[in-house]
């Protein structure tokens, strides 16, 4: 990543560089069952020392304006780990994509072409990023967390 | 932060990633790589899942920024998984005594990684009226010497637990043969029951039950729902049957005698009032009883001395016969122009009872 950045900035010269301020912290859990002492299964998030396949995961984004200045039109893009099939987020203005990033939408809108030529609606499996276009303006100090789930393939 | 629940880590925390000379970047993580699709196995042990975000806003100058998130990632370990499916798809029919007989299974890992198995099979379970003799475990050859998926005496290989056992990766599916000898006091209709059992090489347990270090790539080895072990149960059933003959017979008095029917006793057999010119109708009677066939069943009787067979006179359960040795099931021996004896071929026969009947004169 440092590579290509340095690629990238090699690339285009005497681009204005500002202060980047805001700071995107990605974490993830796994849900595991628990019995507490009463025999009751509650399910917690563990940091995970171990997954398998069928395992269910949880993503969790923090971002914080860390600057002086607002930050604008803020988007937080997440490409979906190949292994990883999206299980869904409880943020309605979540946007997916299911055909790496061209188009966008909720999922029930979003069409998966077949191999043999024919269209069928997209599953949350065929996603392959979401994302969050708050468009909104993220002030100085000012943070807030993002997340969804999936399940290892 | 080992056992870190999601509550404790509610406070957020800033992570070296603050970057102050980034390039605007147009969403560059879109272009991402796809992984394998998901066999059904899961996702190989081993594979390394990594999650990185991207933030995008616009500074106070306006311009473009993009902030990428630190990188987050898990390694999925091997799940240690296996199912057997008893490839018969109905009890294998056998009698007392037999030996080598088949049961088929499959065994697939179900699992993510590579992995050996332990094969054990077992003769004396419960639920059956008999005990196979389990005498041997066969794996399929896959190579090319035989029909695959077909036991092939010879070809297919002696499995010896702890020598070869079978690996497969994960999907793989391995047929495999266990052959028992039958119990010679089986009796017909029973059922026995043999079952195999593939067990990881690696360990089995509760679902959950970890093997630190064991997984395959130097990860850890999970047992997953399947407890890392799977059985299933094939069945025999034994099928016998018995035959018995009788013999009976009816006389009619000729024609000249008012060809009545000769009372009892004289229809017995070598009963004494029978007089030249009389028709004994002979009754064969061949009953199989059991749930089992016997083949090539055919039933011949001579003629009696001092008769005349009666030409044309066969019938089997009630349909007439020829004579001669064609299509249907009856023809007569005959020596010089004398008819001495007549055969009816009655082929396979399972439970039921056939009857033939044939005439003779009195001379």
């Amino acid at each position: 990543m440092r590579i290509f950045l340095a690629l990238l900035m090699l690339l285009v010269p005497g681009v204005a560089l500002a202060a980047n301020d805001v700071v995107l912290n990605s974490s993830v859990f796994v849900e595991k069952a628990v019995s507490d002492s009463n025999g009751k299964t509650k399910v917690v998030l563990e940091e995970p020392k171990v997954v398998v396949p069928g395992d269910r995961l949880v993503f969790v984004l923090n971002y914080q304006n860390k600057g002086v200045a607002p930050a604008t039109d803020f988007v937080v893009t997440n490409p979906m780990p190949g292994a990883v099939a999206y299980q869904g987020t409880n943020d309605q203005s979540a946007q997916v994509s299911v055909d790496g990033g061209r188009n966008w939408g909720a999922l029930q809108v979003l069409k998966i072409k077949e191999s043999d030529g024919g269209v069928r609606g997209a599953r949350m499996e065929d996603v392959t990023h979401v994302r969050w276009p708050m468009r909104r303006t993220i002030a100085p100090g000012a943070s807030g967390k993002l997340s969804f789930r999936g399940v290892v393939r | 932060m080992s056992g870190n629940i999601m509550e404790q880590n509610s406070t957020w925390s800033i992570m070296n990633v603050r970057l102050s000379h980034v390039v605007p970047m147009v969403v560059a993580s879109a272009s991402i790589m796809f992984a394998q699709p998901a066999e059904a196995a899961g996702t190989a042990a081993g594979t390394v899942i990594t999650n990185a975000a991207t933030a995008t806003y616009d500074d106070a100058g306006g311009n473009p920024q993009s902030v990428p998130s630190n990188p987050v990632t898990v390694t999925v370990d091997e799940l240690l998984d296996v199912t057997v499916v008893s490839t018969d798809p109905s009890n294998i029919v056998v009698q007392p005594g037999n030996t080598g007989r088949v049961l088929g299974f499959d065994v697939t890992n179900t699992g993510n990684g590579s992995e050996a198995f332990t094969l054990t099979a077992n003769g004396t379970l419960g639920g059956d009226q008999f005990d196979p003799t389990v005498t041997s475990i066969y794996l399929d050859d896959v190579s090319g010497g035989g029909t695959v998926g077909v036991y092939d005496p010879g070809v297919d290989i002696l499995y010896t637990p702890g020598s070869n056992d079978p690996v497969l990766a994960p999907d793989a599916t391995r047929r495999v043969f266990i052959l028992s000898t039958i119990p010679g006091a089986a009796g017909d209709g029973n059922i026995g029951l043999a079952n195999l059992t593939a067990a990881a090489t690696t360990g089995t347990g509760a679902p959950g039950t970890s093997f630190t270090g064991q997984g395959q790539g130097g990860g850890d080895a999970i047992v997953g729902t399947t407890g890392a072990d799977g059985v299933d149960d094939g069945g025999y059933v034994v099928q016998t049957a018995t035959i018995t003959f009788a013999k009976t017979q009816a006389v009619t008095a000729p024609a000249s005698l008012g060809g009545g029917t000769i009372s009892a006793p004289n229809t017995a057999v070598g009963g004494v009032k029978a007089v030249p010119g009389s028709i004994i109708t002979y009754t064969l009677t061949a009953t199989v009883s059991g749930s089992g066939s016997l083949s090539n069943v055919a039933i011949s009787d001579a003629i009696p001395a001092n008769t005349t067979y009666e030409a044309s006179s066969m019938t089997l359960q009630g349909s007439p016969l020829t004579d001669t040795g064609d299509a249907d099931a009856g023809n007569t021996s005959v020596s010089g122009t004398t008819v001495t004896g007549i055969n009816v071929n009655l082929g396979t026969l399972s439970a039921g009872v056939r009857s033939v009947t044939f005439q003779v004169k009195i001379n």
